[in-house]
């Protein structure tokens, strides 16, 4: 077979566009009942006191969950709000569990709890806090690192740029929001949730409640979206198990839309200073790259903008310094590329403001200081393709025709601009496993324990086993989110692919070695006393290479041995040396073209062309998904999204859709993708490096980029509004 | 949500006889604000009288050459309707511009006139201080965000905005309101209906809580195609106004014998502005005629800290619309 890198439709396609693709809220079970959480509405202090006499008389409550009578458990990770105390910490952080016969009714009850609070000075004031700002790191990576000696180069340098670039607040709101069904058999948890991360939530309920790991089951069949915000375990699901145990039934917990809002996870509020130097001949000498990022009060979380900047260009003089500041808002997480999609806006930004001061064509400043090697520990790449990336989308943006004075462009009377802008994300793989299972009725089973969050992984499992194995893509099924098959890594940082599609050729070469091995020995075979090598296996049928006529169906085989089935199950580890050997990353070209009423503010992305280094495509059109779904994030984020919060109160004022502003169809125009599409076989077999979030990093940049082309304005400060053009 | 009572009406007399019986509840129309209102606990209606059965959907053209809107009548269907394109392509184009399509087939005539503000703090009870829901309970916008909020015709009681579109397009077209009351109808013209916040926020409009609106009667409209609606928005579509403008022109060879303009998203109500109309009948069409009209028609404003944009936005919306409507663009 030869499926992978073509554009196979999703196999789930049709399960979700007619609605029967089961999300993890739409399970029913008997007795199940439902849980609602009530939240504070103060930003810091203490619960004085709370009076639910009224919501335990009211129709249909089952039982009222409060700080006072809530099961204890002891070692919850902070960021956990399980009514374990009477603090609060930020505004919307649970502090009660309603549960009832019927949604409404736990609903009703949830809003007669009376709750008296004594208040604390809240921290709100980001900038304030700049100088009570903390160090930090992000997966274990150190927020800070340096090499060369910046302050003497920037001293020294002909040319310099120094400029803030501030980004938002965002909420990740996916369309499915979270949802989980909980449900207690004796000492067994079976939780059927919306997550990106099955195992790793699995070990912490277990620890949390004292149970077995191989006691507690999660099941997610589908992700309706999550954007990272799934990937973290969150209050309500231990608060929905917690309310199984007490009243004795399964409960089923979906947050509601302004609930996205506060205790689920946010991308952090970024303050970023870029201080760059040049050769007038416009050789960056020094790149300094200062973020302060906020998180709670309660945990660090480390938006790690300026790592970026530690792999995009040659500069023998670099350092990024991150500070995290504490405040009375929910914990931020993991959102679409972490750290890259704001630190890539304002790094590539400032590339453009530099390439402008040296009156240089901002795509040529870049070629000039593209390396071939991580700039830091001079390390080769797996594969890097950058340059073709340029070329390529240049050319097919038409970036020649470009004129580079500001406001030099225009369509009757819009102002019209073009940018550019470097795209990166890192190459990352971790441990997977996976099995493949030859069944009595003659089809394939390929599973593992990850997540189809409209990746497409359903259909890369079995185009990966059909490839293996040399069986139709017909023949096979696929299985996955359960953590009662093997374990797969959380579903975050692009490395999906890259992990489990290894573990999957592993599994399916040990099972049709396996199948092999019992049809040489089997005396019924046609097979039968040939050597290993001599026999083959393919579409479906086993038979011997020099006649390839006798041959016997996979299904009539096994029924003949016993009827069961024939399996294979690999857990594959990635090669930790390669760290030392190579970097591996992303890459891509962004470019964009705008136009801007001037008088009126608003802006409208006309034309996106991008073109990836994202090593080998193995779905052409699951693939295409990701990169225009990135850009549209990316276009969200230079002009839409902004969480507003109220600034005396922590808490965000437009918790809606209609005031939450995504990108809407109407918003985007056309979007032109393509990749490179070489195989990068030193990170794994297929040669796959991850494609799900690079499309965003980068965007933002070549929208602001095209907005001061077009204008002549350069808004540091995201999203870029109507009404910051027209101040 | 509450729990509440629920009952269907099918003739107008019955609904209001429904309503006048209990205090507190209220007409049940597309339910695409009120519904909303109700789960965040914002409204609390202990009855839904549900009036979607009164036979008033009908868009019919009447005796004067105008156009009588039916209460009930889908905004898609009005904004839609022949003789709505052809003789209010404004109030067409208004109605597009708002929400979205799903939203704009479930929301009735009705229903658009008695919207509620969208102000973050009104929608939210977490926020105990808000004049419009709880009378002299403060104003949480003050000092708050206010991005979006009034710079005219507000008070210190209340900053909010009317969010409608469609209710500007009406404002400039002179609808009228017909009411249908306990006593028998009566007509409430366009600008008397909704009312400036004063010191009584929690009232927004002129009609009685026991009244019920069974049409928007448009009287003919000499502007046809010389107007035009324009809406500034932060994305291209499904989102509320920043400023928008209704814009009519009467054109008689390049002179104005008469003209409409109404602005949206900056004031409690819809804001006609009848000084800036004054300043443009009988003048010839000109940009510069229009920047002092649009001059006039902000010279009242009184933006606060976060809203001052809206000032000069809806200076150049206005010249915009009216050089649209005027057909110099
Ligand atoms: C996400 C979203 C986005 C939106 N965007 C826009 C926008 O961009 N522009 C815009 O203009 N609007 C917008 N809207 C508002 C929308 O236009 C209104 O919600 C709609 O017009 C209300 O009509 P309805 O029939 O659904 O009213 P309902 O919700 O049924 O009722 C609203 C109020 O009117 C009362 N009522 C209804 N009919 C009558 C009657 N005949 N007599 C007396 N009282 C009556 C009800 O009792 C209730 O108090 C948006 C709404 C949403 C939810
Ligand atoms: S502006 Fe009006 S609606 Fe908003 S908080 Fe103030 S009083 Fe309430």
């Amino acid at each position: 077979m030869n499926t992978i890198g073509k554009p196979i439709s999703r196999v789930d396609g049709k399960l979700k566009v007619t609605g029967s693709a089961r999300y993890s809220a739409e399970f029913d079970m008997p007795g199940l009942c439902y849980a609602v959480l009530v939240q504070s509405t103060i930003p810091a202090g203490r619960i004085a006191g709370m009076d639910d006499s009224l919501a335990r008389k009211a129709a249909g409550v089952l039982a009222v969950l409060t700080p006072e009578n809530a099961q204890r458990l002891p070692g919850a990770e902070k960021r956990l709000s399980l009514l374990q105390d009477n603090q609060v910490y930020y505004n919307g952080q649970p502090v009660a569990v309603v549960v009832a016969e019927k949604l409404e009714e736990a609903h009703h009850a949830a809003s007669l709890i009376k709750i008296r609070y004594s208040v604390s000075a809240p921290k709100l004031d980001f900038v304030a806090g700049f100088p009570s700002s903390h160090p930090g790191n992000h997966n274990g990576e150190p927020g800070d690192m340096s090499w060369g000696d910046v302050d003497g180069a920037l001293k020294d340098s002909d040319i310099k740029i120094d400029q803030v670039y501030t980004t938002p607040i965002h909420h990740h709101n996916p369309m499915e929001p979270h949802a989980a069904i909980a449900q207690w058999n004796g000492d067994e948890l079976t939780v059927h949730e919306s997550a990106q991360d099955i195992s790793g939530h699995r070990a912490k309920l277990a620890k949390l409640f004292g149970v077995q790991e191989s006691n507690v089951r999660l099941i997610c069949l589908f992700v309706g979206g999550g954007f990272g915000c799934k990937g973290p375990l969150w209050s309500h699901v231990p608060l929905a198990a917690m309310a199984a145990r007490q009243v004795n039934r399964p409960v089923k917990i979906v947050l509601e839309r302004p609930q996205m809002f506060g205790p689920v996870g946010a991308r952090p509020r970024t303050h970023q200073r870029l201080t760059v130097g040049a050769t007038r001949e416009g050789k960056l000498t020094a790149i300094r790259h200062e973020v302060h990022a906020h998180t709670s009060v309660i945990e660090d979380y480390l938006e790690s903008s300026a790592f970026p900047t530690r792999v995009m260009y040659g500069c023998p003089n670099v350092s990024t310094i991150h500070r995290i500041v504490d405040l009375n808002l929910g914990t931020p997480t993991y959102t679409r590329a972490p750290g890259v999609a704001t630190g890539t806006y304002a790094l590539e930004v400032a590339m453009d403001e530099l390439a402008y001061k040296l009156n240089m064509d901002p795509l040529q400043l870049r070629l000039l200081n593209y390396t071939e090697n991580d700039p830091q520990t001079k390390l080769p790449f797996t594969g890097k393709h950058l340059r073709d990336c340029y070329t390529r989308a240049a050319e097919r943006f038409g970036w020649s025709n470009r004129t580079r004075e500001p406001r030099s462009m225009r369509d009757g009377s819009q102002l019209i601009g073009w940018g550019v802008a470097t795209e990166t994300y890192p190459a990352n793989r971790r441990p997977a496993s996976a099995l493949v299972r030859f069944k009595p009725d003659g089809r394939v089973l390929v599973a593992t324990g990850t997540h189809e969050i409209g990746n497409g992984i359903y259909t890369i499992m079995i185009q990966t086993a059909a490839d293996a194995l040399n069986v139709s893509p017909d023949l096979i099924d696929a299985q996955l989110g359960d953590t009662a098959l093997p374990p797969a890594p959380i579903t975050a940082g692009s490395m999906t692919v890259a992990s489990v599609t290894p573990a999957i050729q592993t599994a399916a070469e040990r099972v049709r070695t396996r199948l092999l091995q019992m049809a040489v020995a089997d005396s019924g075979s046609p097979v039968h006393d040939a050597s290993v090598d001599e026999v083959d296996f393919k579409d479906g049928l086993i038979f011997r290479k020099l006649s390839p006529n006798r041959s016997e169906k996979l299904g009539d085989f096994i029924a003949r041995n016993g009827g069961q089935p024939i399996e294979g199950i690999a857990h594959v580890e990635p090669d930790e040396t390669l760290k030392q050997k190579f970097a591996s990353h992303s890459f891509g070209a962004v470019f964009a073209e705008v136009s801007v009423d001037p008088d009126l503010g608003p802006t409208r992305v006309r034309r996106v062309t991008a073109v990836y280094d994202v090593g080998k495509v193995l779905n052409e059109k699951t693939a295409r998904s990701q990169f225009i779904g990135g850009i549209v994030w990316g276009i969200g984020l230079a002009l839409h999204e902004d969480s507003h919060m109220d600034a005396r109160t922590g808490r965000i004022v437009n918790e809606n859709l209609a005031d939450y502003h995504v990108p809407v169809n109407a918003d985007i125009g056309e979007i032109d993708v393509s990749a490179i599409d070489i195989a990068d076989t030193h990170l794994n077999p297929l040669g796959a490096r991850g494609i799900g979030e690079i499309g965003i990093t980068g965007t933002a940049a070549a929208v602001a980029n095209a907005i001061y082309h077009a204008t002549g304005k350069r808004i540091r400060d995201l999203p870029i509004t109507p009404q910051k053009l027209i101040a | 949500m509450n729990p509440f009572e629920y009952q269907q009406v099918d003739e107008p007399a019955t609904a209001v006889d429904a309503i006048s019986r209990w205090r507190g509840s209220k007409f049940l129309a597309g339910g695409t604000n009120l519904i909303d209102l109700m789960k965040n606990t914002v409204e609390q209606p202990p009855k839904l009288i549900d009036i979607n059965h009164i036979p008033l959907r009908g868009i019919e053209q009447t005796p004067d050459g105008g156009v009588k809107l039916g209460a009930l009548a889908r905004n898609s269907d009005t904004a839609n309707h022949p003789l709505i394109r052809k003789n209010y392509p404004l109030l067409s184009q208004a109605i597009l511009s708002g929400a979205s399509p799903q939203l704009r087939n479930m929301a009735t005539n009705g229903g658009n006139l008695l919207q509620r503000t969208r102000c973050p703090y009104f929608m939210d009870p977490a926020f105990s201080r808000c004049n419009k829901r709880t009378p002299g309970s403060g104003c949480s916008a003050l000092e708050g965000f206010h991005e979006n909020h009034a710079i005219l015709g507000a008070s210190d009681q209340c900053i909010a905005t009317h969010p409608s579109d469609m209710c500007v397009a009406l404002a400039a077209l002179e609808a009228k309101v017909r009411v249908r009351g306990p006593k028998g109808e009566r007509i409430i013209a366009i600008g008397d209906f909704h009312r400036l916040p004063g010191t009584t926020p929690q009232i927004d409009t002129t009609l009685m809580p026991d009244e019920l609106i069974v049409s928007i009667d448009l009287p003919p409209s000499p502007y046809g195609s010389h107007s035009h609606y324009l809406k500034i928005r932060e994305r291209t579509s499904y989102a509320f106004a920043l400023v928008s403008v209704a814009a009519a022109i009467d054109v008689d060879s390049g002179w104005i014998r008469g003209a409409r303009l109404a602005l949206g998203g900056v004031a409690h109500k819809p804001w006609r502005v009848e000084a800036a109309e004054a300043a443009l009948a009988g003048q010839k069409l000109s940009i510069s005629l229009f920047e002092q009209a649009a001059s006039r028609a902000l010279s009242g404003a009184r933006p606060r800290r976060d809203n001052t944009y809206k000032v000069e936005m809806a200076k150049r919306a206005i010249i915009r619309a009216l050089t649209i409507a005027g057909g110099l663009a």
